[in-house]
């Protein structure tokens, strides 16, 4: 990994004048990578990282395992890449074990995420089975503890 | 009683005619207590403390949390119920571990039955070895700027401690030749410390083969802390107990705080001949018994799998630390390439303050702290230490901000030319 995407994963302000700073180099020279990055679709692009507990949204959001029929040529591929363009699927995996495809699905409500399943993911030819959970409350993710931590407030500012 | 004892300052000065209700407490406290001094870090953080939006560079330990799987070994061992003591030598189990870490990570084997005991720390281990060497007016050679215990630790121990500089122009690395000269007769005892606390300075093979060959010729023995091992960026760390004949004079101490970024465990351990071993052990187990279990555990736990974790710290470290000089180089103040440790240790020289008058005003005016040099020795003059182990974002602050204060300081002193 470059050294960029290493700062870049570990700082919250991206600016380039800032990361320069951080790399002892300019900012054009920043930029310049980025757009390298950007171009060999290494760095797609940028997302805030929410904490949903504290997003007043009522979204659904479900974990759906899926078992499909492999095709002569391309294996998964054509299907998962068909699955992955509903804009309710988050993201997909192909998995190994006793199902093929792990799809994440989010939806306003229980009822479009259920009929999104039953009329438009179920019915696709070549899925055999879905098998639907549905996320209760998050803890994790993306690394990032989701759940408040009392932290220690006592921790010396000054120490030898 | 109580009052008349308060208003007669006289009547104060002789304790044999105060009263019998009322204490005199400064006759109760030993005279080599009183006359050591507090340690300057106290001071500097009852100010900070009362700063808490202030960024500090002040703290001397890691800003990693102990990685997971060890803090969770350690709940796992309360859950088991293991609440008793221990060994007063530690775990067998946890000496076996420390074995083995020291034999693939420093080179020396030792025996974990007689060549090794678990301290409270490393801050135990010194206190408990030099009062197991030393007798009264024995000499310890140290070098400075060092970690602040050392001194007040050797005059504990009835000790007297002879500081030997280490040099900003050779970037505070191990100077072999100072410590030749500094030797007296009545020396006993040679306390290193690489990479050092606050300097970030460390020791070549070459100059510790010299040092070991000094320690030999004098018949000194060694304590050497080498709590930041893991934490050394160039090259690969080298302890003086892996030379020729050294394992035998040496006591290497080391212990989980930094490298496992596990401080409030207060977990370390000695390791060397087994007469020093016992000896230590014998104060230990009166005034300590023990390390806590809980701890013990811990450290089971970090030596088997917490190695990745060690590595993955350090190299943020490193990547910190670059940034940092870098910076405070470009800011004007001179700074070494600290090879260990997480510290940078700047001269402030250039700025016309001393290291005491720069660090609070730096901390009044831009609310940054770092911690002035002779905190740690009088030879730590005209440098503050400043800690790398915190997040980039408040590194970038941080240095911006000082870089404001210095430039600030350049315009008064042109200023106060031109008047």
């Amino acid at each position: 990994m470059s050294e960029l995407l290493s700062v870049l994963q570990e700082t919250a302000d991206p600016r380039p004048e800032r990361l320069a700073k951080i790399l002892g180099c300019s900012p054009q020279d920043v930029e310049s990578e980025l757009e390298e990055l950007r171009k060999n679709k290494t760095l797609l692009g940028w997302m805030p990282l929410l904490n949903p507990m504290h997003c007043n949204s009522d979204q659904v959001r479900a974990v759906i395992e899926v078992k499909i029929s492999p095709e002569r040529e391309g294996g998964f591929d054509r299907m998962a890449l068909r699955i992955s363009k509903f804009e309710e699927v988050e993201s997909c995996y192909l998995m190994s074990g006793g199902y093929d495809l792990l799809v994440f699905v989010t939806g306003k409500n229980l009822k479009s995420v259920a009929s999104f399943i039953s009329e438009r993911l179920a019915t696709i030819q070549g899925v055999l089975s879905t098998a639907t959970h549905f996320l209760l409350r998050p803890y994790k993710d993306h690394g990032q503890l989701l759940c408040e931590e009392s932290g220690f407030q006592e921790k010396p500012s000054v120490s030898p | 009683m109580g009052n008349y004892y308060v208003k007669n300052p006289d009547f104060r000065k002789n304790h044999l005619l105060v009263p019998n209700s009322v204490m005199n407490p400064e006759t109760f406290i030993a005279d080599h207590v009183k006359g050591l001094p507090r340690s300057g870090i106290r001071d500097f953080f009852a100010i900070v403390s009362e700063m808490p939006q202030a960024i500090s560079l002040g703290i001397g330990e890691p800003d990693f949390v102990t990685p997971w799987k060890i803090r969770e070994a350690s709940i796992f061992a309360l859950e088991q119920g293991k609440t008793s003591y221990t060994d007063n030598r530690g775990l067998l189990s946890l000496r076996k571990e420390i074995s083995r870490y020291c034999s693939s990570f420093f080179g020396p084997e030792y025996n974990p039955v007689s060549e090794i005991l678990v301290t409270v720390g490393v801050s135990e281990a010194i206190d408990i070895a030099l009062r197991s060497i030393l007798n009264p007016g024995d000499k310890v050679l140290y070098h400075e700027p060092c970690y602040v215990s050392y001194a007040p630790s050797v005059t504990l121990a009835f000790g007297e401690a002879i500081p030997v500089p280490t040099s900003p122009r050779q970037e505070f690395s191990l100077d072999p030749e100072a410590f030749e000269k500094a030797w007296q007769p009545g020396c006993k005892v040679l306390l290193l410390n690489f990479p050092t606390n606050p300097t970030g300075g460390t020791a070549d093979r070459a100059k510790l083969e010299r040092l070991a060959k000094f320690a030999q010729e004098k018949d000194l023995v060694v304590i050497s802390d080498e709590i930041y091992a893991e934490l050394t960026y160039e090259g690969d760390h080298v302890s003086i107990a892996s030379l020729p004949g050294m394992k035998e004079r040496t006591l290497l101490l080391h212990g989980f705080s930094k490298g496992f970024a596990m401080t409030g465990f207060r977990i370390g351990f000695g390791c060397g001949p087994d007469w020093l071993i016992e000896a230590m052990m014998k104060i230990h187990q009166y005034c300590m018994m023990c390390a806590p279990i809980l701890s013990q555990e811990a450290a089971i736990e970090a030596l088997r799998n917490g190695t990745d974790d060690v590595l993955h710290m350090r190299d943020q470290y490193h990547k910190r630390r670059d940034f940092v000089v870098r910076r405070f180089n470009e800011i004007g103040l001179n700074c070494h390439l600290p090879r260990g440790s997480f510290y940078a240790f700047p001269s402030i020289e250039c700025t016309g303050l001393n290291e005491t008058d720069f660090s609070h005003r730096l901390l009044r005016e831009h609310e940054v702290a770092v911690v002035p040099g002779t905190a740690f020795g009088d030879h730590g003059v005209d440098h503050v230490r400043a800690s790398f182990s915190t997040s980039y974002d408040k590194l970038v602050e941080a240095t911006d901000r000082m870089e404001k204060f210095v430039t600030s300081l350049d315009l008064d002193n042109n200023e106060s030319k031109a008047v």
